[in-house]
């Protein structure tokens, strides 16, 4: 056996000019980020701080940069993917299929597992335990380690681009086909090998999520007293722990399929590739509710602030959440209905599935009626949520036509069905995140995003979202299956340009996203947000300081009531500060967790070249890590009453120094409910 | 999209699969245009700098509104499960189109990346291009011998799985003459954007001489004949076989199935078995799973 496995120079992506551009932008990539950390002379601040912070906010915010960074390439890849088809009528394009197949594959799995999840993961970690009144997650270690993990699943997706090949199966990897008999090469492996071990980072954050939520909540903080964000978390953080097994289990055997010559999903040898399928969508389709939920979290706690209303029909909404969690579990085979099982089987799935769109239906009256009689100011987070309001009933739309079976039959495996999931996922989930990040930016960075591009970028999401992908319902009413590298029928070729003009424009949304964000660090100190409260918001996580000191709260707050910040606002009391402070213990910065990641890296990376002696010590290795851990007597630190004084007195005497809320000039502005005069001393 | 095959359809299967879907899509509206419609009204209506509307920021529960926004979507699904129900198996694709009728039988094996049609009663093989007569119905029998392929003719109906080792049925009846187009959708490698046929539906007299035509090709399907065009190709063109080895279809399926005491050998114990079965009109086996 060889040193390195199959791991030859050969694997260097110099066959294709475009393989090796792929490769060079992806190492100049990560050349210049190191060279600017340099430049910054930002390694010890990096490492100090960020890489080795436990703390529940700085993951979350190393989250967010992990799912903004795969954004774009994600992006990259369906723009690849519609330029092809734009002109690949009668033509081979610019891409051959051995490289499109790659693309698409990557797009799908990079979309869910490295930009969607993170992002989740990323808003979850920042906002629930400050929306709880908590100071951390009830296990920030396992946090960490949640993080490096997810990290080290998209490393290997994106080393895949300079060392071997991806996937060509798609992102679902269905055997036989993603089997060692059809694909022998790596690019399975780093497909399989990446889902696997960020899912078990998605495991323990599901875990984590469900205990902080159950055993972290402020006195007076009862479960019918959370904010709608942090119910939907919880049902999620269930779905993950149930769900994502599922997949665990599906990829491990599929991995010993292709490396220990199995016969789980094989043709022949008594292998059966729909148990993979079954198990793949058993996971697969609480998946999309796992993502999509925290999302219409985000929505419920914007439509709320911006409409300058409580939320209508609270109890609804969160029966609603749990429905949809329950129902989440009944309706995997509606992914194929095709296989071949009967009438009865089939319709029972269909009818599974037509069920969740009653409590969805609720979901989006309820936000409506929350608008009713409310006053709107449309900064860009209640642009995102009108947008996805109006736009997801579409995609609800085609999601009820296809869990009718029979229209299934023709629709499965066209680009209808891709066009539905995209109109669920891109304004359901992805504006949800996204007004998460312009919604909560002020609160980790102590400035607010600029508005205007906020604005524009949300324009060119949603129009780009039209362009790109109506079209894609057409095309899949002609018949057009997903995944094709080339076609020969010239009615697809103008909706296919149609659509690809409709991604150029969601990438001018990308664009602004990030002009957006650097005009806003260049102009941050106009928009400074210094009481904290930059929405006049509801929930606790706006009674912290902008950002939040490392302890969140000084002390824990008492609630008393569904939206608790705003009715201590009301009762007056959100601004008293408090005689005296006791000391706070938090957990200790360790590089563990990063070492872990990085150490699951290098597991992924022999697994999927056969380093066997590479793979062992890696593994190894990490185990020691966890005992070396375990054998930690002391992991916290405790911060003394006077440094939290200190840091409290600030905070009082900035917030004494702007004494009116900070929407207070907005036009619509419908007054913030604090009884007049203020208490001595309150701001 | 005046073209759409699937808004055109050329058979009571695709034509009924698309009446549902219409029904699906009008019977929905009744909850999507309150939605553009509130979404709209309210936008406007409620914008922060219209002082003239009513702001009532304790309007935040009214059971009535409750009730109907549970109510209206609960009422709607329970229309559409009835249709759903009813539709599912009336158009289940292994049920028979009509009963008092001979079906055509075809053999369907889906292969890297091309299309095998057997006809058993004619004894004759066709690669890439499906012929039968308009208005009988065609009783289809599809199996794959790589991965997993899917089958789909869109003007006429569809679709099924084509699955190694197993054997999945699908039932159509084109209404007039035409060429339409059919292929397999589920991504299956290098060849797959070409893996498509022509599915031709003519008159009786016409399908018999392309029998004939195909019988005067001289080519004979043997085991040694499907092994060499087994192996991954693209692009083939139509190719006649006068004569197919019997058994064929159910050796194929056989081959990934041997030796395994259960599972789904139970389609077809045996060629012999399978071959006797078929012989007796009888079911040659459970449904693929």
């Amino acid at each position: 056996m060889d040193f390195f496995g199959r791991l030859t120079l050969d694997s260097l992506p110099f066959y294709s000019a475009i393989a090796a551009s792929g490769a060079g932008v992806t190492v100049l990539g990560g050349l210049s980020v190191v060279a600017l950390i340099t430049y910054l002379g930002a390694w010890k601040a990096l490492f100090g701080e960020w890489l080795s912070s436990l703390d529940h906010k700085k993951i979350g915010i190393m989250y967010v940069v992990v799912a903004l960074v795969m954004l774009m390439r994600g992006f990259i890849d369906a723009a690849m993917m519609r330029s092809q088809q734009a002109v690949a009528f009668n033509s081979d394009g610019y891409l051959p299929p051995g490289h499109f197949d790659q693309i698409f594959s990557s797009h799908g799995t990079i979309m869910i597992f490295f930009m969607a999840m993170p992002f989740l993961s990323g808003i979850i970690n920042f906002v629930m335990p400050q929306q709880i009144g908590s100071r951390d997650v009830a296990f920030p270690f396992m946090n960490a380690v949640s993080l490096w993990l997810t990290a080290a699943g998209a490393g290997l997706v994106l080393i895949s681009l300079v060392i071997g090949k991806f996937s060509t199966a798609g992102w679902t990897g269905y055997p036989p086909y993603s089997g060692p008999e059809f694909t022998p090469g790596v690019g399975v492996d780093y497909w399989l090998w990446a889902v696997l071990i960020s899912g078990i980072g998605s495991t323990m954050s599901g875990i984590n999520f469900l205990v902080t939520i159950l055993k972290r909540r402020a006195p007076g903080m009862t479960m019918f007293r959370l904010p709608l964000f942090t119910w939907t978390v919880f049902v999620a953080a269930i779905l993950m722990i149930f769900a994502f097994p599922a997949l665990t289990v599906a990829c491990v055997m599929l991995a010993l399929d292709r490396t220990l010559d199995f016969h789980f999903f094989t043709n022949a040898g008594g292998g059966n590739m729909m148990n993979y399928i079954n198990l793949f969508w058993l996971w697969g389709h609480p998946e999309v509710y796992i993502l999509i939920l925290p999302a219409f979290g985000v929505f419920s706690e914007v439509v709320a602030v911006f409409s300058q209303k409580r939320l209508f029909g609270y109890i609804s909404l969160v029966l609603a959440t749990m429905a949809i969690g329950i129902l989440s579990f009944t309706v995997w085979l509606h992914h194929f209905f095709t296989m071949g099982s009967s009438e009865t089987v089939n319709s029972f799935f269909g009818i599974m599935t037509t069920i969740i769109a009653v409590p969805t239906g609720v979901k989006v009256f309820d936000w409506l009626l929350t608008m009713f009689r409310g006053r709107l100011i449309f900064k860009p987070p209640m642009l995102f949520t009108i947008g996805f309001l109006v736009t997801f009933v579409i995609g609800g739309l085609s999601g009820v036509l296809l869990a009718m079976p029979p229209v299934d039959y023709l629709m499965h495996n066209t680009t209808f069905l891709i066009a539905h999931f995209h109109n669920m996922i891109i304004p359901g989930v992805l504006f949800g995140y996204l007004a998460g990040y312009m919604f909560w930016f002020p609160k980790a960075f102590g400035f607010k995003l600029n508005e205007w591009w906020g604005t524009a970028s949300f324009w060119c999401w949603i129009i780009g979202f039209y362009l790109a992908f109506m079209p894609l319902y057409v095309l899949g009413l002609m018949g057009m299956p997903r995944r094709m590298e080339h076609y020969d029928i010239a009615a697809w070729q103008p909706h296919l340009i149609v659509a690809a003009i409709g991604a150029f424009i969601i990438f001018l949304g990308i664009v602004c996203l990030g002009v957006q964000l650097w005009v806003s660090v260049r102009d941050r100190r106009s928009a400074l947000d210094v009481s904290g409260d930059p929405w006049n918001g509801r929930s606790l996580e706006w009674l912290t300081a902008s950002p939040p000191a490392p302890y969140n709260f000084a002390v824990l707050p008492k609630v008393e009531a569904i939206d608790a910040f705003w009715d201590m606002k009301a009762r007056g009391v959100a601004y008293v500060q408090p005689k005296e402070y006791e000391p706070i213990t938090m957990p200790k910065n360790t590089l563990i967790p990063l070492l872990v990641g990085g150490t699951a890296f290098v597991f992924g990376f022999a697994m999927v070249w056969w380093i066997w002696w590479l793979a062992v010590a890696t593994l190894a290795f990490i185990g020691g890590l966890v005992i070396f851990r375990s054998f930690d007597d002391d992991p916290d630190f405790t911060m003394p009453a006077s440094t939290v004084q200190a840091i409290e007195d600030r905070r009082y005497e900035q917030l004494a120094k702007h004494p009116a809320n900070e929407m207070a000039d907005e036009p619509g502005y419908a007054g913030d409910p604090s009884p007049d005069p203020l208490p001595e001393g309150a701001r | 999209m005046l073209t759409s095959a699937d808004l055109n359809p050329k058979g009571p299967i695709s034509l009924a699969e698309r009446q549902l879907l219409f029904d699906a899509f009008f019977i929905m509206m009744i909850v999507i245009v309150p939605v553009f419609v509130m979404a709209a009204l309210f936008t406007w209506r409620y914008r922060g700098t219209n002082r003239k509307a009513r702001y009532d920021p304790g309007f935040v529960y009214y059971w009535p509104v409750e009730i109907l926004v549970w109510g209206a979507p609960a009422a709607i699904i329970v229309w559409l499960g009835f249709h759903l129900w009813d539709g599912t198996h009336k158009l289940d694709p292994y049920d028979p189109i009509d009963k008092s009728v001979e079906p055509l039988e075809v053999q369907v094996v889906a292969q890297d990346w091309k299309w095998l049609f057997i006809y058993p009663e004619q004894s004759i093989a066709v690669v890439n291009e499906l012929v039968f007569p308009t208005g009988k119905p065609l009783s289809l029998k599809i199996t794959s011998d790589t991965v997993m392929n899917s089958f789909v003719i869109p003007a006429l109906g569809g679709q099924i799985y084509a699955m190694a080792g197993m054997q999945t049925k699908l039932h159509l009846l084109a209404d007039e003459n035409g060429e339409y187009w059919g292929r397999n959708v589920q991504y299956s490698g290098y060849g797959f954007a070409d893996q498509q046929f022509h599915a031709i539906s003519v008159s009786d007299e016409d399908f018999e001489n392309w029998v004939q035509k195909a019988k005067d090709a001289g080519k004979m399907l043997d085991k040694e004949g499907y092994e060499a065009l087994a192996k991954p190709s693209s692009k083939l063109p139509v190719t006649y076989y006068s004569s197919v080895t019997p058994g064929l279809f159910d050796s194929i399926i056989y081959k990934y199935t041997k030796g395994n005491a259960h599972g789904y050998a139970m389609q077809c114990t045996t060629p012999e078995l399978a071959q006797a079965s078929q012989a007796s009109g009888g079911e040659t086996g459970s449904r693929a799973e």
